[in-house]
């Protein structure tokens, strides 16, 4: 019997067929063209041609984020692969798993300066989990399956899998062989949390008189908003979402109360400094969650749960570090309370309720809309939480917006808030957008963007075009750079340096141009109904460029070097 | 304070690049750092020393630990432990005198003189970094220092510890 023998470029489609890979986010050229050909010879993996390799990324980022599957992005040498770089580290700060197909020269004129030769594994070594050179034939299925089980399990993240030319070519062939259950000898992230751990915890969260439940990302990203709801609802604490874990418990939850950090509400931080144990679930105490970290909390015991013990004690010390996977974690931690038969202290919880509800009365998530103003960026957003009842997929560009959105869009489940939290990369909304689209197509998909974010990758309406991918695109036209407005209105005496857009094309024509839908809305009498309208398309893809009060700023806000709960209310007004 | 570490990890290439990009990407200190292949062939070990105080050390053992290629990393800084460094060292020696010094005190260090020019002496010493530098010192006073290198520490646990796979 004769071995089949397979190109390299044969190998990486079959590789990827066998982790069972449906979409492919890329853009061809001379290094990958092989690849190219192959996929176009089998039809188990559609690939979807972006117009600029930064979007394939973002896009497959998207993608991966409402779905919890490996996104997969194929790129050129050199310019194609440097473009990746953005969306890799925007991956990388989120920990969303993705694999990078990198196309390199051939191995005789690596180190060459060969035409579009780059160091691609050089450029991305610190914003990647690991990545793999590939330098024979039977490199390719191992790297390639070996780098979706990094990918995705552990503290997810990018993997880069650079393919030189010479390895792909036709005039090279081996056998293939591809093993999917992978062994890595220096790689075994923990699982279980520590029993001992487990027991303080539990101890510790028995004797709290004001605990709050602190979670994160790594709750959207291990599937585990069931069990933390489960979770808080044992323990009947306030529960605060970061940024990233928006949707881990429904924002409409009567425990929840609200975001914490630079723009959370006053009750999520007034909770946070005011608490005695704080129990950190997927969460990393970001700089833009704790303030000045000095100040942090100083009476809290602080729980910390997460599957990267690099987060631990890395800002805020942990008292109680628990090292695992959080959905484990917390099964353990319910065991455990039920073990020792926990129910909180009713007088001291209605206490601590009675405190937070004082908090939650100055209504600190608030905006004065007068009917003679312009349209206020805030009521636009809940504007589109009734038209779409709250079960959109919402993603976001990054800016004033993204903040609106995360405050008044409130997620009823996880996996519906997209947006790029660490890296706060513009331009990351709309190809993002089209990465849940094309895999919900039945379903609401919003790109809520501005007029600066939406321009740094608009080039993505023509591949909305080519794929039919009807995303609504909701821009908060401030015909300003919002955000940065905003601080050089607070820090900078008002002296707004670059932050105009002067000369903001005709969005609708923009989008007329690309074969979508435009529509502008200008009065708030209109916007109801023009956002409904443009819900009711469902065929095309509707760019609505809203006009909003450009001087409007985003509230509450904490006050620089401060502690987590000292914020500005509206301007001039201190909690 | 100067920790010293040892790593055991993946023979592989880009292994190096991803440690020491990791210490300047993360702003932490090398004092020195050396790494050969193990007996193991598909192992490479690594010594670093390191400044620093407890938490940057705690988050330096971290993210080592995290990159993938990284199978162990131990510091044995508090531990009992053997750390030695070798030093090549070319000095002038043009006078009786000076012959006669460099002679003495490289005796008296446990050194070896290698290799002999119609000026030079160079000298070879191991020994942990005070040592080292102690004959530094002590052959400075007596004639000049032409060239000089020194390996970077390695180091050991004492004892029955080891760490292998």
């Amino acid at each position: 019997m004769t071995t089949e023998l397979f190109t390299g470029a044969e190998m990486v489609v079959k590789s990827l067929s066998a982790l069972k890979v449906k979409y492919i986010f890329g853009y061809p050229g001379g290094s990958v063209l092989d690849i190219y050909d192959a996929i176009f010879q089998q039809d188990e993996i559609e690939h979807i041609l972006v117009r600029h390799e930064q979007a394939a990324t973002h896009m497959a980022d998207g993608y991966t984020r409402a779905t919890g599957e490996v996104g997969v992005v194929l790129a050129t040498s050199g310019p194609g692969a440097t473009n990746c770089v953005t969306g890799i580290a925007t991956a990388y700060m989120d920990s969303i798993p993705m694999v990078v197909l990198a196309g390199q020269v051939a191995t005789s004129l690596i180190g060459n300066d060969a035409f579009q030769e780059t160091d691609i594994v050089g450029c991305t070594r610190p914003i990647i989990k690991h990545s793999f050179s590939c330098r024979t034939l039977a490199d390719i299925p191992d790297a390639i399956s070996k780098a979706f089980y990094i990918a995705s399990t552990g503290r997810p993240g990018p993997v880069v899998v650079e393919l030189p030319k010479d390895i792909l070519i036709p005039q090279n062939k081996g056998p293939f062989n591809i093993e999917t259950d992978i062994k890595i000898r220096s790689y075994n992230p923990n699982i279980k949390g520590h029993s001992k751990q487990i027991k303080k915890a539990a101890q510790t969260i028995s004797n709290a008189k004001r605990l709050v439940v602190y979670s994160g990302g790594g709750i959207v990203l291990s599937d585990a908003s069931e069990l933390l709801t489960k979770l808080v609802e044992t323990l009947k604490a306030p529960i605060t979402n970061t940024l990233m874990g928006l949707g881990g418990i429904s924002g409409t939850h009567k425990q929840f109360i609200g975001m914490l950090g630079m723009h959370g509400s006053l009750e999520a931080n007034k909770s946070m400094a005011n608490a005695d144990v704080i129990l950190a679930l997927g969460a990393r105490f970001d700089d833009r969650v704790t303030n000045n970290v000095e100040k942090f909390c100083p009476n809290a015991t602080i729980i910390h749960v997460d599957i990267d013990p690099t987060s631990i004690s890395k800002t805020i010390n942990a008292h109680i570090p628990i090292v695992g996977l959080v959905d484990v974690v917390m099964q353990q931690l319910l065991d455990e309370l039920s073990d020792i038969n926990f129910s909180p202290d009713e007088a001291e919880l209605s206490q601590w309720w009675q405190q937070i509800n004082l908090w939650r009365n100055v209504k600190s998530i608030s905006y004065d809309q007068d009917v003679n103003e312009k349209i206020k960026p805030q009521r636009v957003v809940e504007a589109l939480y009734k038209i779409t009842q709250g079960d959109a997929y919402v993603c976001s560009d990054v800016g004033q917006h993204q903040m609106f959105a995360a405050q008044y869009y409130p997620f009823a489940k996880p996996r519906r808030w997209i947006n790029s939290g660490g890296a706060g990369t513009m331009g990351f909304g709309l190809p993002a957008a089209m990465g849940v689209k094309l895999a919900f197509p039945d379903k609401h998909v919003i790109c809520i963007t501005g007029d600066g974010s939406i321009q740094m990758n608009i080039q993505e309406l023509s591949t909305c075009k080519q794929y039919n991918l009807p995303v609504v695109i909701v821009t908060l036209n401030n015909r300003s750079l919002g955000m940065v407005r905003q601080w050089q209105d607070m820090v900078y005496g008002g002296r707004h340096s670059s932050s105009y857009m002067e000369s903001l094309p005709d969005f609708v024509k923009v989008a007329e141009a690309y074969g979508h839908v435009g529509i502008q809305i200008d009065n708030l009498d209109e916007l109801e109904e023009k956002l409904t309208q443009a819900f009711n398309i469902k065929d095309r893809l509707v760019f609505v460029d809203v006009m909003v009060d450009e001087k409007e700023h985003v509230y509450p806000m904490q006050i620089r070097t401060g502690a987590v709960d000292e914020m500005w209310l509206k301007k001039g007004v201190k909690s | 304070m100067r920790r010293i570490l040892a790593i055991l990890m993946e023979n592989e290439p880009g292994s190096l690049s991803r440690i020491v990009g990791l210490f300047s990407q993360r702003a932490f200190n090398i004092e020195s750092l050396t790494v050969a292949p193990t007996d193991d062939n598909s192992l490479s070990r690594m010594t670093i020393a390191t400044k620093g105080d407890d938490k940057v050390l705690e988050q330096i053992v971290k993210q080592v630990n995290k990159l993938i290629d990284v199978i162990k990393i131990t510091d044995i800084t508090d531990r009992k432990h053997i750390e030695r460094e070798l030093l090549l060292v070319k000095v002038a020696a043009m006078s009786d005198k000076s012959r006669t010094e460099v002679t003495r005190i490289t005796d008296i260090f446990r050194g070896n003189i290698i290799d002999i020019g119609k000026q030079v002496y160079t000298v070879q010493l191991t020994g942990d970094a005070e040592k080292l530098n102690a004959f530094i010192n002590a052959l400075q006073n007596e004639t000049e220092i032409i060239e000089s290198a020194r390996s970077g520490c390695v180091g050991m646990a004492r004892g029955d510890q080891a760490l292998r796979i």
